[in-house]
């Protein structure tokens, strides 16, 4: 096995990293919003939360529980129909996102749940004493106060989510998974599967530090 | 002001019930410092987190200005609870937001317009004792400045009625004095009623005009701050007491400094008991009446209404003008007991 580069195509290289860029920042932007819907209402459904609810939080919980546990190369599967149904095809970058955003969401629903439960109660009631509403509640003290965790939650969750743009790749998706499957291993450019992984690794370690760098300028405490 | 009846709360937790506030009664005069004073798990946080409705009673009233907050829902209970502020022993600030912002917040809540927002904060920066911290983060304030904060926050609205739930239990002796004084501060200045819950009667004697003492979810003793001093009359109250000053009889070692006085003259026992004591009636005295005065053991404190404690002294001279000299006194009203006779 050697490296000698000629089986590079780094136009098709450009375009695949285009496309795993894509359809990481599409899903790590819809499942930023939704994962903070999901944390929100587990939060604020559970016992001594400001909406306490034991059939919402159930159902909730349940709904998450349920997607988190279904290995993600089974969940692309299983919405086929789904997918097809809502972009019109099962294969290109599109067709992978409301796997990805479904797959994600729950996930970092549960770590919006933890950030949130990490803010001091007496904050919370402290608002409350103050006549704070509900909904000012919720955009004034518990967003704010969790924002430093919330983007540290994002950035774990967007590094799984290049994982599964790969995995996503490898069943039709295309971006670099694609690329390094198809034009390298299967046909034994082992450059080419070297190459990828390398963007791959780069591209992890941007989001990394981008999300660190965030996180920290937020964090006043 | 408030009015407090047959107000009881009983949580339940599993199968057994616990009373934390047992048919309680209670009245809170308009603009005075009101302290309540018990023992952690007596009900007193409890009984402030009803006032704001924190907490649902499970009976009785809570009048403020004649409303009964118990009988509010929805937007008028949210406006009623901007007229009550209230400031916590960990400050509860939020550490996202800087000083100013944090002030801001119950402004925001009540929909203050901005310019008016900013406005109102800047004054209540000025009257805290907080300028130049304007734009610093929780984080780099020290205990005293966040507790500043935190009543700079309470009082944003002008509440009708300050809580104070602990709001000093945090900080070290000094800095606790000064948040004390800031609050008589703004008692005087804005007029505005204070409850103070507390578990230290140091807070108590500096501040409060009345006591109320707390146990087991009830009222076992109320009054004026120095009556109930003076004359405490239930055990847990003298407990309470003996925390600020011990009497000095009381103590093992007295009887021993006793016995290697000099025999003569007469030991006194003073007490004093706040309102018009002079502060210099030791030498008013000596210089009266040609008396020697000794001064053995003391243990003396400050209190909002007064000096408040115990003196005892010997007084040597001649028999007669020991006695003028003891008049003297009495007339201060101070209260003379003889401990030991050798004229």
């Amino acid at each position: 096995m050697t490296l000698d580069w000629t089986n590079l195509d780094v136009e098709k290289l450009i375009e695949a990293t285009y496309e795993t860029f894509y359809m990481t920042l599409i899903s790590v932007a819809a499942v930023f919003v939704l994962g903070i819907l999901l944390g929100l209402l587990l939060f604020l459904t559970d016992k001594g939360g400001l909406w306490e609810n034991r059939i919402i939080n159930f159902i909730v919980a349940s709904f998450v529980n349920v997607f988190r546990a279904i290995p993600f190369i089974i969940l692309i599967l299983l919405l086929f129909p789904f997918t097809y149904f809502l972009i019109g095809t099962i294969r290109g970058p599109n067709a992978a996102l409301p796997a990805l955003i479904i797959g994600a969401a729950p996930f970092y629903g549960r770590l919006v749940e933890i950030a949130l439960k990490e803010i001091d109660k007496g904050v919370i009631e402290a608002a409350q004493a103050m006549g704070a509403k509900t909904s000012t509640i919720i955009f004034k003290v518990l967003i704010p106060e969790s924002l430093p965790a919330l983007v540290s939650g994002i950035t774990v969750t967007s590094i799984a989510l290049i994982g599964y743009t790969a995995m996503a790749g490898a069943i039709g998706a295309g971006g670099i998974g694609a690329y390094a499957y198809y034009a390298g291993f299967q046909r034994r450019a082992f450059d080419v599967v070297f190459i990828s992984t390398v963007i791959i690794v780069l591209i992890v370690f941007l989001f990394q530090f981008v999300g660190d760098f965030i996180s920290k300028k937020l964090d006043k405490r | 002001m408030i009015a407090i009846e047959n107000l009881t709360k009983v949580f339940k937790q599993g199968d057994k019930e616990v009373v934390a506030v047992d048919n309680l009664s209670l009245n809170i005069k308009k603009g005075e410092i009101f302290g309540i004073i018990g023992y952690s798990g007596a009900g007193k946080s409890t009984l402030t987190r009803l006032i704001n409705r924190l907490e649902e009673p499970t009976s009785g009233k809570i009048l403020i200005d004649g409303t009964d907050i118990t009988k509010l829902r929805g937007g008028k209970l949210r406006k009623a609870r901007q007229e009550i502020g209230m400031i916590f022993q960990h400050f509860n600030l939020l550490w996202s937001r800087t000083t100013e912002e944090n002030i801001a917040f119950p402004l925001e809540i009540a929909k203050v317009p901005k310019k008016e927002r900013q406005k109102r904060v800047q004054e209540l920066i000025d009257l805290v004792g907080l300028s130049g911290k304007e734009k610093a983060y929780p984080a780099q304030l020290s205990g005293g400045q966040k507790q500043r904060v935190g009543i700079a926050r309470a009082l944003a609205n002008r509440p009708k009625v300050l809580l104070s739930d602990e709001a000093t239990s945090a900080l070290d002796p000094e800095t606790t004095n000064q948040i004390l004084d800031l609050l008589v501060d703004i008692n005087k200045k804005l007029g505005i009623t204070i409850i103070v819950i507390t578990h230290e009667m140091h807070v108590i004697r500096k501040i409060c005009d009345r006591v109320a003492v707390m146990e087991n979810g009830r009222i076992v003793e109320q009054g004026d701050v120095i009556d109930v001093f003076t004359n405490p009359k239930q055990h847990i109250t003298k407990k309470f007491v003996e925390q600020l000053m011990t009497a000095p009889e009381l103590e093992g070692e007295f009887s021993e400094t006793l016995a290697n006085i000099e025999r003569s003259g007469k030991v006194l026992r003073l007490q004093f008991k706040g309102a018009k004591t002079n502060e210099s009636l030791i030498s008013d005295v000596s210089k009266r009446f040609p008396v020697d005065i000794n001064i053995i053991d003391a243990k003396m404190t400050n209190t909002k209404s007064g000096l408040l404690g115990t003196l005892i002294v010997q007084v040597k001279g001649d028999k007669s003008e020991i006695e003028q000299a003891e008049n003297y006194i009495k007339n201060a009203s101070v209260d003379v007991e003889v401990i030991r006779d050798d004229t």
